[in-house]
């Protein structure tokens, strides 16, 4: 696989969201708004490249019977770095998106991505991966934000085109789970090719 | 007393864990196509949930905070040693079972490895110590007792919305849905309407 096909492989063929079905817990949960699913999937792809790139790089001194257990304390690692940062410099953010930043941790897409690739391939090959795959993942929490911010509160990254309230619903739980589920319709009628 | 019922109902119903706060989406997707697998799932996050958030809720007092042993603030470990306690405790909880009760072991086997992945069992645990609640008066910390009973009732809720949830699939299989829909996209619908009469839950609250 060339190097571009690694990064551009994540947005469609193999779309972490709609394709493989993973993460779904903040994809559903912090969508409300359009900056918020861009920030958690932005948040996601600094955990997943760091990852990525460390877990290439012990994975042959690991022990096998280990491994799990080791790439998980990486990973919590690297999630605790980003918390720290994400309080310093962007804590309205941090507080917005709450216990879904640590949660990170047990996000299934970081954890495949070190069983399926990264434990297997060099150092810049697992980077270029985890860029791949984690903007396929920003890509499409960041549309299902801007589809439930239109219709639950009539804007687009906060600038609104209509005046009162959206339909309410689409802010709360159950929009979130509709949203997805006519999203994922729609990707499989016109993107995924048979 | 009133407390702890007001603690039970919201954990259940009004806020509950799958429908209202998304916590453990992916098994509750990934086994709920048989109602028996769903409540196998169900009873073994029932169990661990309960023990993990006992064990990191002392570990976290006795531990982490600056009232602790150490008389540091290490509240910034916090993540890296819940998922470690949990991933401990699933193994933990595995071998136990293996030994001492074959036959539960047999029925909830397949499900505990899963378990340390389940985002409800760190979201309580991380929950229950950092949130503020408010029960029916000022918002307060939880204390170790209302803690244990959080997130009993919170896996209980989980039980609930994962086999009503199994019940609706088991019947979406056997109609005639367009291709397009078919699979998880019209689960996920049906979640949208089942989260929907949830919310009517919130008056009680």
């Amino acid at each position: 696989m060339s190097k571009m096909q690694l990064i551009t492989k994540g947005l469609v063929k193999d779309n972490p969201t709609f394709v493989l079905i993973l993460g779904m817990c903040p994809t559903l949960a912090t969508t409300t708004s359009a900056i918020n699913g861009l920030s958690m999937g932005l948040a996601t792809l600094f955990v997943l490249v760091l990852s990525n790139m460390a877990i290439s790089l012990v994975a042959k001194v690991t022990p096998d019977k280990v491994h799990i257990p080791v790439y998980i304390v990486v990973i919590a690692t690297f999630v605790t770095v980003l918390q720290l940062l994400m309080q310093a410099y962007t804590p309205g953010i941090y507080s917005a998106l709450g216990v879904f930043i640590p949660l990170i941790v047990v996000n299934c897409i970081i954890l495949g991505r070190a069983e399926a690739f990264a434990c297997k391939h060099n150092v810049i090959d697992s980077a270029l991966d985890g860029i791949g795959v984690g903007l396929g993942f920003v890509a499409s929490l960041t549309v299902i934000g801007i589809v439930r911010e239109i219709l639950g509160s009539g804007s687009v990254f906060g600038w609104k085109f209509i005046t009162g309230d959206g339909i309410l619903a689409f802010i709360m739980a159950p929009g979130a789970f509709l949203v997805l589920g006519y999203l994922m319709v729609l990707f499989n009628k016109y993107l995924v090719k048979k | 007393m009133m407390e702890i019922l007001l603690i039970i109902v919201s954990a259940i119903f009004v806020n509950n864990v799958v429908l209202a706060q998304f916590l453990g989406i992916c098994p509750f997707l990934g086994v709920s196509k048989k109602t028996s697998t769903a409540a196998g799932m169900s009873a073994a996050v029932c169990f661990v949930i309960t023990l993990a958030t006992l064990v990191t809720y002392l570990l976290n007092k006795y531990l982490l905070l600056p009232t602790g042993i150490f008389k540091v603030d290490l509240t910034f470990l916090q993540t890296i040693l819940f998922i470690l306690v949990i991933a401990a405790l699933v193994q933990m909880v595995e071998i136990v079972l293996k030994k001492s009760a074959p036959s539960l072991y047999q029925a909830l086997g397949i499900y505990l490895p899963l378990i340390t992945t389940n985002c409800a069992v760190l979201g309580v645990a991380i929950n229950v110590v950092t949130k503020q609640f408010t029960f029916g008066g000022a918002p307060h910390m939880l204390g170790l007792g209302d803690a244990v009973i959080y997130a009993f009732a919170t896996s209980l809720g989980y039980g609930l919305a994962m086999i009503l949830f199994s019940g609706l699939r088991e019947h979406l299989e056997l109609n005639d849905v367009p291709k397009d829909f078919k699979g998880l996209p019209i689960a996920l619908i049906t979640v949208g309407i089942l989260a929907m009469a949830f919310m009517g839950f919130s008056g009680i609250a």
